[in-house]
């Protein structure tokens, strides 16, 4: 008996294949062979970005956030790094019975704040309640639609070597936080979660006229992930520089206690953008000036060579490959 | 970060390499990592970019995952199956495929496998589900047994019935003779563990220098400790006076931790144990004493499958440091991280997990 493993929902290769082999291949339509996290769709001339997405975070209140707000920021995110500005979004509760209604409106409110920062309202919703037991707690679906930014468009077909990568803060803080409350793990720490919605300052980016070739946020998997999403079957390579990555001293110091490698921990905060060269510094002092991007930092750029392939230039000097996150390194982080 | 950041410093790790070029020319050394966690920091950091072509490092044995063999995996999923159990162990057992399955697999199948960071833990979950029987899988070497030694005896003194260990910790020492006694490999050194030697000290390897006439030293797991041990191994190999040395002194005493050696001796006696790749070796695990036995799991009867072993996979060999991952046939084309044929692929502290990951 072939079976779904926690693996498969993790972010890495095997969900991966997973899409690959059940449901791009069941569904068989060409906006999913694009394997974006979001179809770009016309209607009426117009270019409507629409995605879903849905939050199982265990637990559902942790340092800096909560279940809520994590379920409006990261669908939020995920329009906004398609270079749109996220309009509407819609709200599906799965409610186990027995859960507080005192912590249902704690996350509704969490909801409204998330998207009350954002330019997203919530307009509409559906909700089940299951058996004790058949869900843990709450779940939750969020869908939402924007519309394209007039004039932009991001595509990796459009990265070049030399192009700069840039990112808006401190990697690891969201995966490290939740793990701090997790049961069985809980332990002291000052870390919170980086979860906010980042259509606000990915529009102040594309609105000044630079060349910015293409986003995404590193969530689940982290930014060796993602990246390796960005070239993998592409004609370039990426060049991190280990000593520039923003990750705090705490973050680093829990990951060498757990093992864990902060290139691989999620963020929900986090927007990672391919630049070009002439216009990496003025991107960076955008991005450093907004509230959501004060750590704002230049941490590798696009090569000639080793197409496809993500590679770390170590602090000691020398270079090492960054693969996908293959396996699940933390379940149920979001 | 502070104390960190120290160890990885790039120009004490050039100004090592420029002292181990000054001295180590000439005609080949091999030195072995026992540790998997020493190969895996060795490859994170590109280590052998520093090295001289002729100063080769070799994988040993020291990876706990890897070195159980099928049968031992394959009695824990027999175990698994058992509606009664809960079986808790450290996540890098999930996946290591015994003669069918894994406890991975098994877990997705309803069988309620637990993941756990201490072996204190599953004490907890004993006593939160008296109802079932939970058994903890005892991997590891000398780093690990002493937790899992005090579990057992905190577990007899407080009468806790449903509490059981499926030992099948392993020591270091008795395999790196078996190493040594095969003649296999050439090896000039030892790079020795950096975690295991806090429990056990660094007098348990003396005859390696003794008898073997072998360079040792005990590292830390840093590129500046592994290349300033590098550079104090190929100095007594050069100089042919083999001594263990300790580089790891801000973590390793002579003695050991006593506290924790008389815990593991008090919990566990020394028997011959199989592993993989190396056969049967004598008085290289650890059994749980009598006294205890009412909380060794390998008193409990279960039904287990019949013996399966993937004649392709060398997961032996490479354990025993004769042939490297790119020598096998299923190595990145069957045997994948997210699809392991071999524990040596799935462990974190794995040979081939390793050149998987940092060395395409």
């Amino acid at each position: 008996m072939d079976t779904i493993m926690l693996e498969h929902g993790s972010g890495g290769r095997m969900m991966h294949s997973l899409i690959r082999d059940v449901f791009v291949k069941g569904f068989d339509s060409p906006h999913l062979r694009k394997y974006e996290d979001s179809a770009v769709l016309e209607i009426m001339d117009k270019k409507i970005v629409f995605t879903t997405d849905s939050y199982v975070v265990d637990p559902i209140f942790f340092p800096g956030g909560d279940i809520g707000m994590l379920s409006v920021a990261g669908t939020v995110n995920d329009i906004a790094v398609m270079g749109a500005i996220p309009n509407f979004i819609s709200c599906g509760l799965i409610l186990e019975e027995g859960f507080s209604r005192e912590d249902l409106q704690k996350i509704v409110d969490s909801m409204k704040q998330a998207a009350d920062k954002s330019s997203c309202t919530i307009v509409t919703g559906d909700t089940k309640v299951v058996e004790r037991g058949k869900v843990d707690k709450i779940f939750i679906n969020t869908s939402a639609i924007g519309t394209m930014i007039n004039g932009v468009s991001l595509s990796k077909e459009s990265i070049k070597p030399g192009d700069k990568i840039l990112i808006n803060g401190f990697m690891g803080d969201h995966g490290i936080a939740v793990l701090s409350k997790r049961e069985g793990m809980e332990f002291g720490t000052s870390i919170k979660s980086d979860v906010q919605p980042l259509d606000m300052l990915i529009k102040e980016l594309l609105s000044n006229g630079l060349t910015i070739r293409f986003m995404r946020d590193p969530t689940r998997g982290g930014i060796a992930t993602t990246l390796n999403e960005i070239c993998d079957g592409m004609g370039f390579g990426i060049e991190l520089f280990e000593e520039m990555i923003p990750v705090r001293d705490e973050v680093r110091g829990y990951c060498e206690l757990l093992g864990l490698d902060p290139l691989y921990v999620a963020n929900e905060g986090k927007v990672i953008a391919v630049v070009g060269r002439e216009d990496s510094d003025k991107a960076l002092e955008i991005m450093k000036r907004h509230p959501d991007g004060e750590a704002a930092a230049f941490i590798g750029e696009i090569t000639e060579e080793n197409a496809g392939t993500v590679s770390l230039r170590t602090t000691i000097g020398s270079h090492r490959i960054v693969d996908m996150l293959s396996g699940a390194q933390l379940p149920r982080i979001c | 970060m502070k104390y960190i950041d120290e160890f990885r410093d790039r120009r004490v790790c050039e100004n090592l390499a420029t002292e181990i070029s000054k001295i180590g020319h000439g005609r080949d050394i091999s030195l072995m990592e026992v540790c998997g966690t020493h190969t895996m920091s060795i490859y994170r950091y590109g280590i052998k970019k520093f090295l001289l072509p002729n100063i080769r490092l070799l994988s040993g044995p020291g990876c706990p995952v890897c070195v159980t063999p099928n049968g031992e995996i394959d009695k824990a999923i027999a175990f698994a199956r058992k509606s009664e159990v809960i079986i808790t162990t450290f996540g890098d057992m999930l996946k290591v495929p015994g003669s069918t399955s894994t406890l991975a697999v098994e877990k997705s199948r309803g069988s309620d496998v637990r993941i756990v960071y201490s072996a204190v833990d599953c004490l907890k979950i004993a006593e939160e589900n008296p109802d079932k029987t939970v058994i903890f899988l005892g991997i590891g070497f000398e780093t690990t047994a002493p937790t899992v030694a005090a579990t057992i005896k905190d577990a007899k003194d407080r009468m806790l019935k449903n509490y059981f260990v499926l030992c099948y910790h392993k020591l270091i020492p008795p395999v790196i003779k078996a190493v040594l006694e095969s003649g296999e490999v050439l090896v000039d050194g030892f790079i020795l563990p950096g975690h295991v030697s806090v429990i056990t000290g660094t007098e348990v390897y003396e005859f390696i220098a003794r008898d073997y006439r072998k360079a040792c030293v005990v590292t830390g797991f840093e590129p500046v400790d592994i290349l300033q041990a590098i550079f104090m191994l190929v100095k007594q190999v050069k100089t042919n006076s083999p001594v263990v040395e300790n580089q790891y002194t801000r973590s390793v005493k002579k003695e050991g931790n006593l506290r924790a050696k008389c815990l593991m001796d008090t919990v566990f006696e020394p028997v011959d144990c199989e592993w993989r790749g190396l056969g049967s070796i004598p008085m290289s695990g650890l059994k749980i004493r009598d006294e205890y036995s009412v909380l060794d799991a390998n008193t409990i009867e279960v039904d287990i499958e019949p013996l399966r072993e993937n004649p392709e996979c060398i997961c032996g060999e490479v354990l025993r440091g004769v042939k490297t991952p790119l020598d096998c046939s299923l190595f990145r084309i069957e045997c994948l991280p997210e699809n392991p044929k071999g524990p040596c692929m799935i462990s974190s502290e794995g040979t081939c997990a390793a050149y998987y990951k940092y060395g395409k």
